[in-house]
């Protein structure tokens, strides 16, 4: 803690001198005691708990849960929402939602399946794919930031019209994928005894990357700063506009990666799959801590929250429990994450 | 940002910016008829008026929100031409906002930052964009202190501040970048007595270390404990120019409302 170097505590010195103003005081021992409280405070500390929490539970519960090969599996069936989430995180900081990431996945995955049958490049299939995905991002930030419209507005009508188009490219059939490289990242390798998939690795990755852009550059301070306050953000010289849609064109990036882990987690382009993605990554977003309100939040909650779903699923399928019970769980955390949310921000006011 | 980057500061009592004969119409509405302003160097120039004369669509002229449709602005003698309040900051001109302009669930020093981020040295930051936080930290601390700002802790969030330390906060992001003076908009009209106190304390604190201020204000009070200096607007152009010692609060308010005349009411345009 470098707070204990601040020796005074006063604020600034009115010539009234009984005059102590509203503002909180720090004494020394506040500020050598604080970083218990400090991380306590932390946004990610809470979900972190009730992973560890799940994960202790399945864990006595089941013998099968704490297994190298059973964790592997639980991480494997979140790569997808997980690499969605991502997307949605960022949108959500800028006090967005993403309605259409799910859709935009499933177009990728349907286009990259049905060209790589029809031409035989499987290169520039997944190629064309991702450029079409980050290209509905870009269309989706286009009316968001120069439009103005409200996002929530914008990504429900791009996911009817995405929809649409999946099953018109569809023709209202699904497309095995047996080329290697958009099956890749199923691919498996091992890491001791845990088999660890291309397609965890591209998801850390991802995480890592945008954790980077989010929290140690400029650009991720603009987004924050946008999903706070966007008139505070205008006036201090962010462009806006121009950061909105870069957050929107390179979600549609990601969703377009999320659709290559699509198909390498099932090799099945299909336009059914993936319904729920959208709720499911916003699911994640919000137990992982970060405020639908904007301008608060960690991508690391998210990548928790993600977790926590599946952990959540997995643990309750192996106990033998209805996993009807498990949406009736994920439904009981949502609520209580935007409660606290809620309750911490009443508390600062 | 920092102190030694700082231009020479110009001898007191020189004109650091100056307005001619600005004109503005909305429409059939002239907001601004002919209207003059001379800051001079060292000093808190407030700018007062009644509703609809004038003095916030003048203080949108300097501070380059709107485009006269006549006359001049001159920032050091040289003419310049605003087309937005970016190119006026290019300029060493910052404003204060009325509202509070900071993001709340940012910490101080990046509110302080925002918008003009350092990055590391290097290729690290030329190429990764990776930000200098401790730095940042650092210079925020010093101008804090050097303003006699003292706030908890300059990692705090701003939600966590008084409303008076965070338009302290917003004040001081305003004294470390502008290189020659600082509007002001209404800085204390959403604060109470002792918040209020401690912004003008920051106003003239930021006077002594050489930073001209132009201050729009309602509150009279106020206006007379830090003002060295009083543009009374009237009908879209000055009406007089006084000092706290030469007029009482009640003549400049007749002034204000026309009650009395002011000194250049009756000068050409």
């Amino acid at each position: 803690m470098r707070l204990g170097s601040v020796p005074s505590v006063k604020l600034l010195p009115t010539r009234d001198k009984g005059s102590a103003v509203g503002g909180p005081s720090r004494t020394p021992e506040s500020a050598r005691t604080s970083w218990v409280r400090q991380l306590l405070l932390k946004p990610t500390f809470g979900p972190l708990i009730v992973l560890l929490a799940f994960c202790a539970i399945f864990s006595v519960a089941t013998r099968t849960f704490f297994a190298a090969g059973n964790l592997s599996l639980v991480v494997q069936q979140s790569v997808i929402v997980g690499t969605l989430a991502i997307g949605q995180t960022m949108i959500i900081l800028t006090a967005g939602v993403d309605l259409a990431n799910g859709g935009i996945a499933v177009l990728g995955t349907i286009v990259a399946g049905r060209l790589v049958v029809e031409q035989q490049n499987p290169a520039l299939s997944l190629l064309f794919a991702l450029i079409l995905c980050t290209g509905f991002g870009l269309v989706a930030g286009v009316l968001v930031s120069r439009l103005m419209l409200p996002p929530f507005i914008v990504t429900l009508g791009l996911l009817g019209i995405i929809t649409a188009i999946t099953r018109l490219v569809a023709h209202g059939g699904a497309f095995p994928v047996t080329d290697d490289l958009l099956a890749w990242t199923g691919n498996v390798f091992a890491l001791g005894d845990t088999s660890i998939t291309y397609g965890m690795v591209i998801m850390f990755g991802l995480y890592l990357l945008v954790w980077y852009l989010l929290t140690q550059t400029a650009w991720g301070r603009h987004v924050y700063a946008i999903g706070n306050n966007r008139e505070a953000a205008r006036l201090v010289g962010i462009p806006v506009q121009s950061r909105l849609l870069s957050v929107y064109t390179f979600a549609g990036l990601l969703y377009g990666i999320g659709s290559w882990l699509a198909l390498g987690r099932i090799p099945n382009a299909d336009p059914n799959a993936l319904q729920n993605a959208n709720l499911d990554s916003i699911t994640a977003v919000v137990i992982g801590g970060t405020s639908l309100f904007g301008g608060r939040g960690s991508l690391w909650g998210t990548l928790i929250g993600t977790l926590i779903v599946s952990v959540l699923r997995n643990g309750l399928t192996l106990t033998g429990i209805d996993p009807l019970w498990q949406d009736l769980v994920t439904g009981i955390l949502v609520i209580s994450a935007v409660a606290l949310d809620q309750v911490s921000k009443r508390r600062q006011r | 940002m920092k102190a030694e980057q700082k231009p020479e500061l110009p001898p007191r009592g020189t004109v650091v910016l100056e307005a001619r004969g600005v004109v503005k119409r909305y429409g059939h509405v002239t907001a601004l008829d002919g209207a003059d302003l001379e800051l001079v160097a060292g000093e808190v120039l407030a700018i007062v008026g009644d509703n609809g004369a004038g003095k916030s669509t003048l203080i949108k002229v300097l501070c380059g929100a709107v485009v006269p449709d006549e006359g001049k602005v001159l920032l050091d003698g040289v003419p310049v031409h605003f087309r937005n309040p970016l190119d006026a900051r290019k300029l060493g001109i910052e404003t204060v906002y009325q509202d509070l302009a900071v993001a709340p669930a940012l910490d101080i020093a990046t509110n302080l930052f925002l918008g003009r981020e350092l990055r590391r040295r290097g290729k690290l930051g030329s190429w990764f964009r990776l930000l200098d936080k401790s730095r940042m930290r650092r210079e925020a601390q010093r101008e804090m202190d050097e303003l006699k700002f003292h706030l908890p802790s300059i990692d705090s969030a701003v939600e966590k501040l008084s409303g008076g330390q965070r338009q302290g906060v917003a004040v001081a992001r305003a004294a470390i970048f502008a290189r020659r003076l600082v509007i002001m908009d209404e800085p204390t009209a959403a604060l109470g007595v002792r918040e209020s106190g401690q912004v003008l304390n920051l106003i003239r604190t930021i006077r002594d270390r050489g930073l001209p201020v132009i201050l729009i204000s309602h509150d009279m009070p106020h206006v007379f404990e830090v003002a060295d200096r009083i543009q009374i607007m009237r009908l879209g152009r000055r009406a007089a120019l006084t000092t706290p010692q030469r007029h009482t609060m009640s003549e400049v308010v007749a002034i204000m409302t026309g009650a009395a005349p002011g000194d250049e009411q009756t000068s050409p345009v």
